[in-house]
């Protein structure tokens, strides 16, 4: 017994090393190892609250930027408005509000990141405003990310840079689908994957969300089509996609809940399950 | 309670604050930061508790990794560069470091520079190797770990050289 404490006093910072070390190497490990497993996140009230801060100073640096990007989205909002035939009028299928399938809550980004291999975003809302994890996170350019943590005022979000990133999406004209993800290289692009070769690909085709995606609504844009791999093994095409959003200036977000998001996967769940 | 301890916590504070609100935005060139938080570690007095300092540089590392949404490499470097801090002072200024007065925060000597260097370079390797954690991204992990402490060590060395030797400590 004597020998044993004599032990555990000579190497007591050994140990307390060794257990420091233990704990922090499973919270690396468990960051990486799948989706919405860590223990460390940004999602929590001291670390919002100061990102918070900081940003509320940054963003004055940001605010012609962000006056542009708002404009800009106006005058597409008006064009669509202008373009149906009466303006005044209300749409002709009146659809109640508690009917409609997608709500859209707006947030802010306060922490952004892009200069790693799996990158997380942090907004300024969180469970206390209705976010909930795996909810679709877009801006005015197109799509962002989706949400993985939430506390009760923030929660961080897997960007689309973020190699744990997978998004079903399609060529807008043909509706060829494939598999979006990041190849951890370019801020500017995302790949997208698993594009059979009989579709027809052409530089500067649209790329948008596809409709079997549960976490974003159809046809939210991507980017477009900036160059064609053909992998000889497989009979895919892999293409390069240059996004519409700056992925490294990211400001006001809109998080959208898909309400029959539950059913639907019940629904899957009970048919594979059979 | 005395100035030292005092010091060390206004240390650890401002490093972590400054970390956070100006350097882990920075991203020159897109891609690259430096983390002289590390400062702390470096700057513990050579005689101090080893205990605290483990702790206290996991829970420096703790809060970064926390800012920067990266799970945990952060804590595991400092926790490594604490624990091996001696090992790195044996090396840089021989075998009997303990019975010399040394101070970080003075002139720089040979000695003091590679003590800087070799203690960036270890909390950098393991940080980049443990952030990209892919055995097909070592390469790229270890170009990141240069450019970072080329950069880390510009700034730790202005950090030493503007505040004014002598007063602290």
């Amino acid at each position: 017994m004597q020998q044993i404490i004599n032990f555990l006093y000579k190497n007591s910072i050994t140990l307390l090393f060794l257990l420091l070390l233990g704990i922090s190497l499973t919270f690396t490990i468990q960051s990486h190892s799948y989706h919405r497993s860590r223990a460390v996140s940004s999602a929590n009230a001291v670390t919002g609250y100061v990102s918070e801060q900081i940003n509320n100073v940054e963003a004055y640096f940001g605010l012609r930027e962000q006056n542009e990007h708002l404009a800009f989205e106006n005058a597409q909002l008006k064009r669509l408005l202008y373009n149906t035939q009466d303006s005044t009028a209300r749409p002709p299928v009146t659809v109640p509000n508690e009917l409609g399938t997608f709500k859209v809550i707006q947030s802010k980004v306060i922490i952004n990141s892009y200069n790693k291999q799996e990158n997380y975003l942090t907004i300024n809302n969180g469970a206390k405003d209705g976010i909930k994890p795996d909810m679709g996170v877009v801006s005015s350019q197109g799509v962002i990310g989706y949400i993985e943590q939430t506390s009760n005022g923030y929660a961080t979000i897997i960007s689309l840079l973020n190699k744990k990133f997978r998004l079903g999406a399609k060529i807008k004209k043909n509706n060829h689908f494939g598999t979006l993800i990041w190849n951890g290289k370019n801020t500017g692009f995302a790949q997208l994957v698993d594009v059979p070769r009989l579709a027809t690909v052409i530089k500067g085709d649209t790329i948008v969300t596809g409709a079997e995606s549960t976490i974003f609504p159809e046809n939210i844009p991507i980017g477009t089509i900036e160059k064609v791999y053909i992998d000889k093994k497989t009979n895919y095409y892999t293409l390069d996609i240059r996004l519409f959003n700056d992925m490294t200036s990211l400001g006001y977000v809109y998080v959208i809940e898909n309400k029959d998001r539950k059913e639907i996967e019940q629904l899957q769940q009970a048919t594979t399950n059979e | 309670m005395n100035s030292t301890v005092l010091i060390n916590i206004f240390r650890f504070l401002a490093l972590l604050a400054v970390q956070v609100a100006v350097f882990n935005g920075l991203n020159l060139f897109g891609f690259l930061n430096p983390y002289p938080y590390i400062l702390f570690i470096l700057l513990f007095p050579v005689n101090g508790n080893k205990a605290v300092l483990l702790i206290s540089a996991f829970f420096l590392g703790l809060f970064v990794d926390m800012f920067l949404n990266t799970g945990g490499p952060h804590s595991v470097a400092c926790v490594v560069l604490a624990y091996l801090r001696p090992t790195i002072f044996k090396f840089s200024f021989g075998i009997s470091y303990e019975y010399q007065t040394i101070k970080i925060n003075d002139r720089l000597s040979p000695e003091r520079f590679s003590f800087i260097l070799i203690s960036i370079i270890l909390h950098h390797l393991i940080l980049f190797q443990l952030e990209t954690f892919r055995f097909g991204m070592i390469l790229s992990a270890l170009l990141d770990t240069l450019y970072s402490t080329i950069f880390t060590l510009i700034i730790c060395i202005i950090t030493i050289y503007l505040i004014k030797p002598g007063k602290q400590q």
